[in-house]
């Protein structure tokens, strides 16, 4: 089966699992949400899946697990943007967004004109151009979001890992955030896995949506089966009704 | 693909514009600090004596003046580009791998842990300089970083944390080798100008001595530069891609330690060198590691060689301790990043 699998994967901090026994296969080119209540685990699964806390059980891309890789070849297979990135004050764009070319580089080479060529099309596509000389420290909120994605997308990974792409973006920031990963997904054939608190977005934007509760996957499958107001009751303790919109699809919204 | 963006991204790197302003500013201040001296060539005579050993000509010195440009002034300016260049280094890589704007050879405690080893080593009878003396600094200085290091994780992260840690750990450190100092009053004070900081009156052989380590420690820092672009991002990110954070951490501070001690066995405790020159190039041209560490060396050669001259110069025929000047320039500019780093909630 290819695309990414995740078989028991279990992790934690000081030797307690955060989260345990999550088994999910998300085929390639789709998108999967991680949802849950707060503190359920999402950013430890998350952050698993990119192997960078210790973790059990295995993680695999189409086939290969990603553990047997180097650290640098696993760079090469999915890109990971935390949910509050570090942006270097007065570091430009350009030079943040050629980060991403390090797993490419030798530990002390410097990009070629090549990944100059890379770094400048993402810009492009991100419509970044315009601030490619700018300082990360002047941008906007959606600005910062898009040169974080600017970074990941120069890593060319197969999957692009983004913890809570949208945190801090206003509504409409949030959702030509969501659409502009879309397009890139169905551009490059990328597979994408995001952690949402928004279920209303997850269930918009995602093929899959994988709900986690206290460390444990409780359910996965395409949104409109997974987040019915029955399930949304019983682990966010939330009342919530469905929706159906004039194009056809299922949201949801919170009733009082 | 496409053509793309016309005409093209501009990174940020060393540019032959950047290290020509700034090395033409390095031998302009180390002519300057040539020429000017106790006693007085005459600037006409000091060029013209530097031609004729460039071309083989006859020299308008005597011998005896030739021998205090050549074995006094020469000497002194040379140890000053030396020791600028390790301070300004090594306080723009301890910056880059803290995440700290304020961090410095100074306030981290290395240059403390390089006092007292050096202290120790000079009151066992090790002579004040050369040979013996850096590897055991260097030694303290890795040591100060550590404890520093270590305190501070053990009492939280953050900025103010670590500065408060190394404040603590400088002053224990230093109050160990005053304790170390009184044991032996023979070299009290020989020791206590050194602590004050200066360059003294350096031979040749003690420079040689030093040279090789702040040379090697300078290419490690300009050779890890990007990496310490990566690692800005914080130790999460810099793993996702792809490199070890842990690595880069030891081999950057490693090689500033290496200079650090290298600067304080030969010109004890000058302090604020490693945050007046970074921050200053930072304002100019940006923060990228990239042109910070290499700039950062010329700067802070051409900073302190401009630092001595006030030092020799201000007070004459007295010498102020090089150390003073610094201060005195670089504590209005510390606060001034501090307050800047508070208001922009990194501290």
């Amino acid at each position: 089966m290819d695309g990414l699998e995740l078989h028991g994967l279990a992790a934690g901090y000081g030797g307690h699992d955060k989260v345990s026994g999550v088994d999910v296969t998300v085929p390639p080119g789709s998108w999967l949400a991680i949802v849950g209540p707060n503190g359920a685990g999402k950013s430890t699964l998350l952050k698993a899946t990119a192997g960078l806390i210790p973790h059990r059980g295995e993680v695999s891309l189409d086939g290969t697990a990603l553990a047997g890789l180097g650290r640098r070849k696993r760079a090469r297979a999915h890109a990971y943007a935390p949910q509050s990135p570090q942006l270097p004050a007065g570091l430009t764009v350009t030079d943040y967004a050629l980060l991403g070319r390090t797993p490419y580089l030798g530990p002390f080479a410097r990009e070629s004109s090549a990944d100059l060529r890379i770094v400048a099309d993402v810009l492009l596509r991100l419509d970044l151009s315009e601030l490619a000389d700018r300082a990360l420290h002047t941008l906007s909120g959606g600005e910062r979001q898009r040169a974080v994605l600017a970074r990941a997308l120069a890593q060319q990974a197969e999957v692009l890992l983004l913890d809570e792409p949208t945190t801090g973006l206003d509504i409409g920031h949030a959702q030509s955030l969501l659409d502009l990963v879309d397009r890139l997904r169905t551009d490059d054939g990328s597979t994408v896995v995001t952690t949402l608190h928004d279920l209303t977005l997850a269930m918009l934007y995602a093929d899959t949506v994988l709900l986690l509760d206290s460390g444990r996957a409780v359910a996965s499958g395409p949104p409109a089966t997974v987040l019915t107001p029955e399930v949304l009751w019983q682990h966010y303790g939330a009342r919530v009704e469905t929706l159906r919109t004039a194009d056809g699809r299922t949201v949801l919204t919170p009733v009082r | 693909m496409k053509q793309a963006a016309e005409p093209g991204l501009r990174p940020t790197k060393l540019r032959a514009r950047h290290l020509l302003v700034t090395v033409l500013l390095l031998l302009a201040v180390v002519l300057g600090a040539i020429l000017l001296g106790a006693i007085d060539l005459g600037a006409g005579r000091v060029l013209g004596e530097i031609w004729a050993q460039l071309t083989g000509g006859v020299s308008p010195l005597s011998a005896q003046e030739a021998a205090i440009l050549w074995e006094i002034r020469v000497p002194r300016v040379v140890l000053g580009c030396l020791v600028g260049a390790a301070l300004a280094g090594a306080g723009a890589a301890y910056q880059g791998v803290f995440a700290n704007p304020l961090a410095d050879p100074y306030l981290l405690g290395a240059a403390a842990g390089a006092g007292l080893t050096a202290t120790v080593a000079v009151v066992a009878g090790a002579g004040t300089s050369g040979g013996l003396v850096p590897i055991v600094a260097f030694a303290g200085a890795i040591g100060g970083v550590v404890l520093t290091w270590t305190l501070g994780r053990a009492a939280g992260r953050g900025t103010m944390t670590l500065l408060l840690a190394g404040v603590v750990i400088s002053a224990f450190l230093t109050a160990v080798q005053t304790f170390v100092q009184q044991l032996d009053t023979t070299t009290i004070s020989k020791l206590y100008s050194w602590m004050l900081g200066g360059l003294g009156s350096p031979g040749w052989s003690e420079i040689l001595a030093v040279l090789p380590y702040i040379v090697l420690a300078g290419i490690v820092l300009c050779i890890c530069a990007r990496l310490l672009d990566v690692l800005t991002l914080g130790d999460e990110e810099a793993a996702a891609l792809g490199i070890r954070p842990g690595l880069v951490r030891m081999l950057v501070l490693g090689a500033a330690c290496l200079a650090t001690a290298a600067a304080v066995s030969m010109s004890g405790l000058i302090g604020f060198v490693g945050i007046v020159v970074p921050h200053a190039i930072r304002l100019l041209v940006g923060a990228s590691h990239r042109i910070l560490i290499p700039l950062s060396l010329l700067g802070g050669a051409a900073f302190l060689v401009v630092a001595d001259v006030v030092a020799r110069t201000a007070l004459a025929p007295a010498e102020l301790p090089l150390g003073v000047v610094t201060a005195c320039v670089g504590a209005p500019f510390f606060l001034v990043i501090l307050r800047k780093g508070t208001r922009n909630g990194r501290a």
